[in-house]
């Protein structure tokens, strides 16, 4: 299994690796449309004082993976505890089975759940979990909708470290694409024409920017939770062959007692055969 | 052309789908079909399930199918972003053709909603894109 996990944790860092450039693009122009317009949109419109918040918890489908899925939950209570705390409502989505049987464990309420696709999330998930938590989101507040989404997932540093993280999906904080993403020579943005008018490409761009947001969440997770499970293992098997080597020995030490017992056993009465004969 | 060719990159959700340089880009945006030439000025333009055209420095040509998406031109840099987009080459046309007749007649009666409509637009597309490869 250790193996296995580290031939899966590999392509999952390939596909969060080819993911990137869609998502640097995409950032890109979320901002370049910040910069050019004052932008008013319901999905980057915050409420003063949010009633509702829904989360987005991601963890695994399967176990035997240290403490990925704990750590992801424990990170999930702790925000749940501040969102009760503020006077709001939480409403609950997860993904990943691990996340569904700690709350029905509990019994308590799972708005929705997806799993099946915790260590290879394909697009058309995050898509559908996007289409999900927008509608939500839109809709108003008597009716049910939310005032704020959180996702709380895992991030991927390295082999060695995954950390849980909980960050705000909406309403959208647009920020200036990072340093890297934009050439020195290139820094103010262009006067961009939009086609139709910005408020159509805005509605086309955020979307396609949350399901990115979500899609990213679950390949940071789906790598973290790969990685995860590989060093659970690799301390599994190292020791489990601790103990082979330990039993080995006990069980050497035992059969070696054994024969000089015999030995000693066969010595003795032999030599208390020669002694009677002798006598005779 | 004196102007520098134009660095095109057609990114999908998962992966890169095409990057390099090109002379010429025909889409086509929700208000018609645009082409892009160097020295393009900046826009970003919301674009239709539909095919799209590159005319690359070498002169061949590339099709390939995006599924709406966008497209953002500055700086002598174009990007096309779609949530799902193939090459041309990669379209299996048989499938799309199957798929793609009973849906037209669905839609011939009126009878097909937003979602078949926009599935109506991407199977099109892919089989433009996939003739279009494939050289006829």
């Amino acid at each position: 299994m250790e193996l296995i996990a580290a031939s899966r944790v590999v392509k999952a860092q390939q596909a969060a690796r080819s993911a990137a450039p869609y998502t640097r693009e995409l950032t890109k122009a979320v901002s370049a449309l910040a910069s050019a317009h004052d932008i008013d949109h319901p999905l980057l419109r915050a409420v003063e004082e949010p009633r509702r918040s829904a989360m987005l918890l991601i963890t695994s489908d399967r176990g035997l993976a240290g403490a990925y899925s704990a750590n992801a939950i424990k990170a999930a209570e702790q925000l749940h505890a501040k969102i009760i705390q503020e006077g709001q409502e939480n409403v609950q989505y997860i993904t990943g089975n691990k996340g569904v049987a700690y709350f029905e464990f509990r019994n308590r309420h799972i708005e929705q759940s997806w799993t099946g696709f915790s260590d290879r999330p394909t697009y058309a998930e995050a898509k559908e979990i996007a289409d999900v938590l927008l509608e939500r989101f839109l809709r108003p507040y008597e009716e049910g909708g939310v005032d704020q989404i959180h996702i709380v997932g895992t991030r991927f540093v390295s082999m060695m470290t995954q950390n849980p993280m909980a960050v705000r999906l909406l309403p959208l904080v647009v920020e200036d694409a990072p340093a890297d993403y934009v050439d020195s020579a290139e820094e103010t943005y262009p006067f961009y024409d939009f086609e139709p008018d910005a408020k159509t490409v805005l509605d086309t761009v955020l979307p396609l920017f949350v399901a990115d947001r979500i899609h990213t969440a679950l390949l940071q997770s789906a790598a973290s939770e790969l990685a995860s499970r590989q060093s659970a293992m690799k301390s599994a098997t190292d020791n489990a062959q601790e103990l082979i080597e330990k039993l080995t020995r006990a069980e050497n030490q035992a059969r070696q007692a054994g024969i000089t017992q015999e030995i000693t056993e066969i010595v003795g009465g032999a030599s208390a055969l020669a002694e009677s004969a002798g006598n005779e | 052309m004196d102007r520098e060719p134009l660095h095109v990159e057609v990114v999908s959700a998962d992966r890169v789908i095409w990057s390099g340089s090109a002379v010429n880009i025909i889409a086509r945006t929700v208000e018609g079909d645009i082409g892009i030439l160097p020295g393009h000025e900046p826009l970003l333009a919301v674009l239709e399930p539909s095919m799209v055209e590159i005319v690359t420095a070498e002169g061949t040509s590339e099709s390939l199918m995006v599924d709406g998406g966008f497209i953002s031109v500055a700086h002598g840099h174009v990007s096309v972003l779609a949530q799902y987009a193939e090459l041309g080459k990669e379209v299996s046309l048989e499938e799309a053709r199957m798929e793609l007749a009973p849906l037209v007649q669905k839609a011939q009666q009126g009878q097909a909603d937003d979602a078949e409509i926009h599935r109506l637009k991407m199977l099109k597309a892919q089989v433009r894109a996939g003739e279009k490869a494939n050289g006829n």
